[in-house]
């Protein structure tokens, strides 16, 4: 007993160390809902505080980038206002068609918040930014992100008055989207190389692919609302060994002048999630 | 000013200074990430007692993991350095009682080439360790040794910079003072 306290005095140093070096470490690898409810949300309100004061300097030089997003964005939905269309001849009419298809009640399926980007990060393998919104705003966790100009990511730490968004730059993150002519659905991810180009995998080589194509976000993804921009095509690499195209696209967002974005609750998440728990669970 | 306020102010502004500025710039290549901030360990003075040391570096990779967001990854290679940093300086150091005479490891206290092969060791260590636990999660040997080399350049010019313009003027401490 004795030898082992004084082996313990002599190389108190050294474990120490270790000691340190796994906590580090399970933090690194075991990142789990303990660490981020206890830590991570203190956390966010203390540097979501201070970057919020680098951002109101920052934010500044940036205006008029953001407002050019800001003007494009109402162009296009200006655009798609129904009194711009008009009927061809005047015999017919345009009329908007009360009858449902469920002729019960129409339903809201996705609400949007504004929120401000206070931190970003592009230079990292796991990249998130900061969002001035949290769960008092009505923030909560695995909502949609998106910019004026397209995805951007998706909220997976929530604080009371901040919220962290990992992003399409992001090792970790994956999505579903399809391509906007042919409709053929694959996962979007990021190869932790270039900050402006993600890859579309599994797209089948049936599809017809042109360079400059749009891609979507596709309806089978369970966080974003489906139609929104992901990218455009970039270049197709074609692997000879598999049936499958891997598409290199340009991401719509420009994640250095991301400075506001928009926050979609899917507000059928918890029916959807329930029923996904149900299958899980009665197979 | 005394030795703890000092580094403490250091501490803060290192943090901002790698938060704000350097990982704020765009980008280069894939390879480049500018990591200046654990010259703060390299900098802290030769009598701070080795428990402390350990301590203060896992605590400053901390804080710089809450605001980049990658709980444990920073504060591991920085308790690495923090940890190995006194015994490099026991093989390095000029003369007998150097630390004695001088406050913290500079080029000045430990002349040129010890203070150079000091730098370039920890910054190795630092950045293979930092990269090595990137690469665990996803990554290939060439991401691997590319950036290495590529962030250890990057990070000695840094430093090389930041010594030429942060001159730190080292007096000579007697057994009067």
């Amino acid at each position: 007993m004795r030898n082992i306290f004084l082996f313990i005095r002599r190389y108190f140093n050294f474990l120490f160390f270790v000691i340190l070096q796994v906590i580090a470490l399970s933090f690194l690898f075991r990142y789990n809902r303990f660490h981020e409810a206890a830590f991570m949300g203190v956390a966010s309100e203390v540097t979501g505080r201070m970057s919020e004061r680098y951002n109101n300097i920052e934010y500044y030089f940036h205006l008029k980038r953001t407002n050019d997003a800001l003007v494009k964005e109402n162009e296009r939905l200006n655009n798609m206002l129904l009194q711009n269309f008009a009927p061809s001849d005047t015999s017919s009419r345009i009329v908007v068609d009360s009858i449902k298809v469920d002729s019960l009640e129409q339903y809201r399926r996705y609400r949007y918040y504004p929120a401000r980007v206070v931190e970003s990060f592009t230079s990292l393998q796991t990249n998130y930014i900061m969002l001035q919104r949290g769960t008092v705003q009505g923030i909560q966790k695995d909502m949609g992100v998106i910019s004026p100009q397209g995805i951007v990511g998706r909220i997976v730490n929530v604080s009371d008055n901040y919220s962290t968004a990992m992003i399409l730059l992001n090792r970790q993150f994956k999505t579903n989207a399809k391509l906007k002519k042919g409709g053929e659905r694959g996962s979007v991810e990021w190869d932790g190389k270039d900050p402006q180009y993600v890859y579309l995998k599994d797209i089948p080589k049936s599809a017809t692919v042109t360079k400059g194509d749009t891609v979507i976000t596709s309806e089978l993804s369970s966080i974003f609302p489906p139609n929104i921009m992901v990218g455009t095509v970039n270049a197709i690499i074609n692997d000879k060994s598999s049936n499958f195209y891997t598409l290199k696209l340009k991401t719509a967002t420009n994640f250095y002048s991301v400075f506001y974005v928009y926050v979609i609750a899917d507000l059928h998440r918890e029916e959807r999630k329930q029923l996904q728990e149900e299958t899980k669970s009665s197979q | 000013m005394s030795s703890l306020v000092k580094n403490t102010i250091r501490f803060v502004l290192f943090i901002l200074v790698q938060v704000y500025v350097l990982f704020q710039v765009h980008p280069l290549h894939q390879f480049i990430v500018p990591y200046l901030y654990f010259l703060y360990i390299l900098w802290l003075p030769f009598n701070t007692p080795r428990l402390t040391l350990t301590m203060v570096g896992f605590l400053f990779g901390l804080s710089l993991d809450y605001f980049a967001k990658t709980p444990g990854l920073h504060a591991a290679s920085c308790t690495l350095i923090a940890y190995l940093r006194p015994f490099l300086i026991n093989i390095l150091i000029r003369q007998e009682g150097s630390e004695q005479n001088y406050r913290s490891p500079s080029v000045t206290s430990m002349g040129f080439a010890p203070y150079a092969t000091y730098v370039i060791i920890l910054t190795i260590v630092h950045n293979s360790y930092l990269v090595f636990l990137e690469w665990l999660h996803f990554g290939s040997i060439l991401y691997f040794m590319g950036k290495v080399l590529a962030t250890t350049g990057v990070s000695l010019l840094l430093i090389f910079v930041a010594e030429l313009l942060f001159y730190r003027k080292e007096k000579f401490r007697t057994n009067i003072a």
